[in-house]
């Protein structure tokens, strides 16, 4: 396990290294996320078995975070990439060339929080209907209200 | 030519018109327009098996020469019995054969994930629980998981042995439905009946467990809502003498039943390498032949001390997941025998009163309890700033649960790796060029949920 991760960080430059309650996790700059998961690949990360991002809104001075969670059945080992965003136009590459599996996933995240994967054979929205505006998953997206009949609030939530 | 040839040319000429008494020329043949539907003899194996739809070719090339007018795009869904839900197809077909299959999805879609955001962690559970309606213990296992790694608290053993024992009989119960529907939507009704009647008496069983037949919100941050009733043993012995009969009798029905074969072996081709590269987990990543299980690979409530095997299949198609998922059920009673043999005594939850409520009849004794009841029930439980991923097993593959903590009482992130989200991926690969006449038996053995795929 640890010899992979030795691998990976002799060859990758800029990559932050930590451990967060028991989990590796690499902290990538954004410029080197394609060739992290090539790397990645390489080193035999099989699977990658989830993207998606986080909305740190004001609390942090970049606003999106793009999460990655590798698995590689070799090694039975578990690896977490994140990389941050820009408040405007948040874009970053797409892994789907790597491992076509990252396509719905990219897609889901470019669906909720508007963060375009440049390199995506199909970035379209997936759940949500095509001709929505705004993201959901936004933290600036308010969760909605339903007006109600015959209750003394005006809305419920 | 010599005289006597001809005589016997003329003698056989008269043979053959002693033959034709009534009529006096031989009968034309007159072909059909419905194409030469014979078989002949010398035919070799692999047309064969092509003609039969045992041999799929998936290397599909975009032929331009053959004009748009003959393909058709077909739109199967969302309404439709057998796509298990609100699944929509984009199908296209040349004449009966499917070259492209596009998944639309998000007809179930609730944000749930925005939900999440805005209940607490003690009401979590009741949130994920209605993601994959099918295995919502496994749901609130991830979910718990994932709120106690960030708590940095233990359960207690006995905590850990009876989500064992509930979440791998809801293995059970969602294979059951996986076998019925996809028994009735190839067509064997009686499966249909079975499955589901058997995974009525584990409900009822968890009925008597939880309150609830589905949607449990049973396990919870901390260890499970309540002990076991009493006389589970029985229940559950009562479970395990039944359920090895009822799995002969299904492969009775089905196993070596020669029209379920003809619509199952073959169909749906899902090649090992295709499955890893497209995030497939599950039962669908091993019919395909890989040995890759999370409750082998990294285990979780103490999963790893108990006996059990990994069954995977050889082919990837509709034929191997069936049988898979049937070898699971066995696998997991299995499991649910030995967690009940090596059940421990102690408490169900921690002892931790942040966490968990106090019991009611210390709410009347105690001024610190009724406090903490208070506290719980209005503002909840905070959670140390952190984030981390927690995967469980679920009966559809990798159920992760990403969360994110910004300190408070709420998660600042919850997100769902939802493993039908996934496994749909793979069904345009199992499809392509297969008969149309597949694609419900292909749907229904990749076993989607919609209400996890959409969130």
């Amino acid at each position: 396990m640890s010899d992979v991760l030795d691998q990976l960080r002799a060859k990758l430059d800029g990559v932050e290294w930590e451990v967060s309650h028991g989990q590796d996790v690499a902290r990538v700059p954004i410029a080197g996320w394609y060739e992290f998961g090539e790397a990645a690949k390489q080193a035999g990360f099989e699977i990658c078995s989830d993207i998606t991002a986080v909305d740190w809104m004001r609390q942090k001075p970049l606003r999106f975070e793009v999460v990655m969670n590798l698995v590689s059945m070799q090694h039975k080992a578990r690896l977490r990439a994140i990389a941050s965003l820009e408040r405007e136009d948040p874009a970053i590459a797409s892994v789907t060339p790597i491992w076509p599996g990252a396509a719905y996933a990219e897609r889901e995240v470019y669906d909720m929080f508007g963060i375009v994967f440049e390199g995506h054979p199909d970035l379209t929205r997936i759940l949500m209907p095509d001709d929505w505006e705004g993201f959901p998953m936004r933290k600036d997206y308010g969760v909605g209200s339903v007006p109600v009949q015959f209750k003394q609030s005006h809305t419920v939530r | 030519m010599t005289e006597e040839t001809t005589e016997e040319l003329v003698a056989e000429d008269t043979e053959t018109l002693d033959i034709w008494v009534a009529g006096t020329e031989e009968p034309q043949f007159q072909p059909t327009d419905e194409g030469d539907q014979e078989i002949s003899e010398d035919e070799s194996e692999y047309r064969l098996d092509t003609q039969l739809g045992r041999v799929v070719d998936d290397d599909y090339l975009f032929d331009d020469e053959g004009g748009d007018d003959e393909r058709m795009i077909v739109n199967m869904g969302p309404q439709h019995p057998s796509t298990h839900g609100v699944l929509r197809l984009q199908i296209e077909l040349e004449g009966e054969i499917i070259r492209r299959t596009k998944p639309i999805i998000g007809y179930l879609h609730t944000g749930m994930e925005k939900t999440a955001e805005q209940l607490n962690f003690a009401q979590g559970p009741t949130n994920v629980t209605r993601m994959d309606y099918l295995a919502p213990l496994h749901e609130e296992l991830a979910f718990s998981l994932a709120v106690e790694r960030l708590l940095d608290v233990e359960v207690p053993p006995r905590a850990a042995a009876i989500r064992v024992l509930m979440t791998e009989l809801n293995r059970i119960t969602s294979h059951l439905v996986a076998l019925a529907t996809n028994g009735l939507d190839i067509g064997a009704l009686s499966m249909m009946i079975y499955g589901f009647r058997e995974r009525e008496s584990i409900l009822d069983f968890f009925e008597k467990t939880t309150g609830l037949r589905m949607n449990h919100n049973y396990i919870r941050p901390g260890g499970v809502a309540a002990d076991l009733p009493p006389g589970w043993k029985d229940d559950v012995a009562a479970i395990l003498d039944n359920m090895p009969r009822r799995l002969q009798q299904y492969d009775d029905l089905l196993k070596e039943n020669p029209i379920w074969l003809s619509r199952t072996e073959g169909v749906g081709i899902i090649s090992a390498e295709e499955a890893i590269s497209y995030s497939l987990t599950g039962p669908a990543l091993r019919a395909s032949g890989v040995d890759w299980d999370l409750r082998k690979a990294f285990p979780y409530s103490g999963i790893d001390q108990y006996e059990f095997d990994v069954p995977i299949g050889a082919h990837g198609d509709v034929y191997d997941r069936y049988r898979v998922k049937v070898e699971e059920i066995k696998e997991s009673l299995k499991i649910v025998a030995q967690v009940m043999a090596s059940m421990p005594k102690g408490d169900y939850r921690i002892g931790d009163r942040k966490v968990t409520p106090p019991p009611r009849a210390r709410i009347d004794e105690s001024m610190e309890a009724l406090i903490h009841h208070f506290k719980l029930f209005t503002e909840g439980f905070k959670v140390p700033e952190g984030e981390t991923y927690v995967a469980v097993e679920s009966p559809r593959g990798e159920l992760g649960c990403y969360i994110v903590s910004d300190g408070g009482a709420r998660p600042y992130r919850m997100h769902n790796r939802a493993p039908s989200f996934y496994n749909l991926q793979g069904l345009p690969i199992a499809m392509s060029d297969s008969l149309v006449a597949d694609t419900i038996a292909t749907i229904a053995s990749m076993d989607p949920v919609m209400g996890d795929v959409d969130r």
